[in-house]
């Protein structure tokens, strides 16, 4: 993986939106080869998606050839509730730049089969050639998605019931009213971002770093769901300082490129004794 | 791009770089219209995947519900009470020069007159249900001569002019002491207040909006309950009602004060009059009581005016109670049966310094409230659309942005002078 860390939120929106921005205008989508984006909601994306709309207005970014899949919605809410991911999207992104309507897919949480609407989800994913860039966030419970601390980390879209922490996070949303948050949702799996050519993490704040922690220095676990991303051949952890704060200076040293050179320098048995340890620290992580 | 027809096949016009009026605050919003109607942008993409088929810049100018003037006597030279052989070429000469001034609805006012004017304005013809009517009106009228068209009829509006939401009718069951600038012989009083005495006097209450009447008039409850329950707005005006009357007529049914200050009781801090009704305790549940005020700056002192708004803000209802003269130059002229003298914005009974009605246009009433009682842009554009929308009932349909409503609608900038009015969704007129 690649942990991209910068100082603060802005900075980190601004990191995570210019790479966005970047493999878009690269890729060179046409009305015959579409680039597929898939999407987040939430807090954390917000700043990100700001700094998408302005590249959109500077001319900079166009998303007529862009083909979006959000990774999830709530189940029972309707569609034009101001709490719904189809409003948060259309809010938040849509209604400012120059997406095509039949070019978004969202799941519908109000579909009379669920399990259907699921497997339609699926399909249109393949239909579209696979998604070229999935962009996530993470929940304080390690959760990518709503794919729920024990959720299978080769599942697909489904039903899924929210874990009392996520409903409890989610509160805010319903002016603090636990009964008025709704408890199911539809969401990609894990295995379907998994499948993606391409994944990007945004964390950021510190009530996040507990789970990037557990999702990045400790092993592949299906009750902190963003761990399965190290099995991922190309991801990306794109955080502000406050996440990083579980982490171990080493592990943050070594991705901002500071890590001192001293260490090659000092004597024969103390390089080998670090060496030996990092060894160890690698198999006991095997094996979890 | 694949068609966007799964509703409707009329074009979608997106008007963008523009704030608009929505949820009582000036947004960053772009404001979406089909079919003259407001539309929401999010069902439009997500229910039937459409788009717009027309961008409209408006350079980052100010969009608010077009204004809605519920007490004007004439203008450029028409007086509506004036038993004229056109009073509906005159109506509409007046409807097409207040799109100047931001107003896409009104109500076209009667000052007291004599019963027959009533008659002849009022009177419906049972023919009025049939289509084409214009057109066919002078057919019928050699046919059926016994009956007349309405001269002043609840109107859409358009390119032709604003639209007419129904006749106020000021008068004649109103106070002797207090007429103002009324005839004092065409004051009338109620002999049982119920639905006789009114079609005695009007003739048809059909296209009626409203009704201005002094309380105190014996018998006045019976009319104010006939004509609230029939949907007109009762206001109370040109009255000597003390308030516990004026409390009486709105448990009746009356909403709504015609020109606070003027031609009633002053406020008197052991009897506060009418003007009391701003802050009693003895308004119906539920019920907003309404005043119109003629922030022209003469008709009301400002200070005045603050304490009104910031007594009951909410209630707050820009009028102009314009007469014939507004938009003509200084001089002598006509108003209902009497004689008035124009100096400088002052319209002044002739011989006497009883003004008699207003020379400001709505839009200039907006500017000079917001500037005389330091409130938002926001309270300034609701008191002359959301506020008179509410209290006629329409603001389902009229006065706001809200998807699904009239798209009549005004650009402004940040002076707040009219630039474009736009009724049904359409361009009526322009700067």
């Amino acid at each position: 993986m690649r942990l991209v860390i910068l100082d603060d939120y802005d900075l980190a929106s601004e990191w995570a939106a210019k790479y966005i921005r970047n493999r878009i205008v690269q890729f060179k989508p046409t009305a015959d080869r579409y680039f597929t984006l898939g999407l987040p909601t939430g807090s954390t994306p917000l700043g990100c998606y700001r700094k998408l709309i302005e590249y959109h207005k500077n001319g900079d970014l166009s998303f007529k050839y862009v083909k979006t899949f959000n990774m999830d919605e709530y189940v029972g809410l309707p569609r034009d509730h101001p709490e719904s991911y189809h409003s948060y999207m259309w809010n938040n992104f849509f209604k400012h730049i120059d997406i095509e309507p039949q070019n978004t897919h969202i799941l519908d949480g109000n579909a009379s089969d669920l399990q259907a609407e699921c497997a339609a989800f699926e399909q249109q994913i393949t239909a579209a050639g696979g998604i070229e860039l999935f962009v996530g966030g993470i929940g304080p419970d390690g959760h990518i998605a709503f794919n729920e601390p024990g959720s299978s980390l080769v599942s697909r879209t489904r039903v899924k019931t929210l874990a009392k922490d996520t409903i409890v996070a989610n509160a805010r949303f319903f002016g603090n009213d636990l009964s008025k948050v709704p408890t199911m949702t539809l969401t990609v799996g894990v295995g379907t971002v998994m499948d993606a050519r391409e994944v990007m993490i945004l964390i950021t704040g510190a009530h996040k770093a507990f789970a990037l922690y557990k999702a990045i220095e400790e092993g592949v676990n299906h009750m902190w769901t963003v761990s399965a991303f190290q099995q991922h051949p190309r991801t990306i952890f794109v955080c502000d300082e406050d996440a990083t704060l579980e982490l171990r200076v080493k592990t943050v040293k070594y991705f901002k490129g500071t890590i001192s050179t001293k260490i090659l320098s000092s004597n024969f048995f103390s390089t080998l004794i670090i060496i030996k340890n990092m060894l160890l620290e690698h198999q006991i992580s095997i094996f979890e | 791009m694949p068609s966007n027809k799964s509703v409707s096949d009329a074009p979608i016009t997106q008007f963008v770089n523009c704030r608009i009026l929505k949820d009582h605050k000036l947004q960053w919003e772009d404001l979406w219209v089909r079919e003259g109607k407001i539309l929401n942008p999010e069902k439009l993409f997500f229910d039937e995947e459409g788009f717009a088929d027309h961008k409209v810049d408006c350079e980052d100018k100010i969009i608010a519900p077009g204004f809605i003037d519920v007490q004007i006597n004439g203008g450029y030279g028409i007086d509506f009470s004036q038993a004229s052989s056109d009073i509906r070429g005159g109506v509409a000469l007046v409807a097409k020069k207040i799109l100047e001034h931001g107003v896409t609805s009104f109500c076209p006012t009667l000052v007291t007159s004599p019963s027959d004017i009533y008659h002849k304005f009022l009177i419906v013809s049972v023919l009025q249900k049939v289509v084409l009517l214009d057109l066919l009106a002078p057919v019928m009228l050699l046919c059926f001569s016994p009956q007349v068209i309405p001269e002043l009829r609840v109107q859409d509006g358009g390119p032709e002019g604003a639209g007419v939401l129904g006749i106020h009718l000021e008068g004649p069951f109103i106070s002797e002491e207090k007429r103002g600038a009324h005839p004092p012989k065409f004051l009338r009083t109620f002999k049982a207040g119920g639905l006789a005495d009114l079609m005695e006097i009007y003739g048809h209450l059909d296209n009626v909006a409203m009704v201005t009447l002094a309380p105190e008039l014996a018998n006045s409850a019976a009319a104010i309950h006939e004509l609230s329950g029939r949907g007109i707005a009762v206001s109370l005006g040109h009255s000597m009602a003390d308030l516990s009357q004026a409390e009486e007529a709105v448990q009746h049914g009356a909403k709504f004060i015609t020109h606070l200050f003027n031609a009633m009781l002053p406020f008197h801090h052991r009897d506060p009059g009418i003007v009391g009704l701003l802050t009693s305790d003895r308004v119906p549940p539920g019920r907003t009581v309404y005043y119109g005020m003629i922030a022209d700056g003469i008709h009301t002192h400002p200070a005045a005016l603050r304490i009104a708004h910031r007594a009951h803000p909410a209630g707050l209802v820009l009028v102009t109670d314009a007469v014939m003269a507004m938009g003509l130059p200084p001089g002598r002229h006509t108003l209902g049966q009497q004689q008035i003298d124009i100096q400088g914005l002052h319209a002044y009974l002739t011989g006497t310094t009883t003004l008699s009605g207003s020379i400001a246009t709505m839009d200039m009433c907006v500017r000079h409230f917001r500037e005389a009682s330091g409130c938002t842009v926001e309270a300034a554009l609701e008191a002359a659309s959301l506020h008179p929308a509410q209290m006629l009932g329409i603001s389902h349909r009229k006065g706001t942005l809200e998807y699904g409503t009239d798209a009549d609608f005004v650009v402004l900038d940040d002076t707040l002078t009219v630039r474009e009015t736009y009724i049904a969704g359409q361009k009526v007129w322009r700067k």
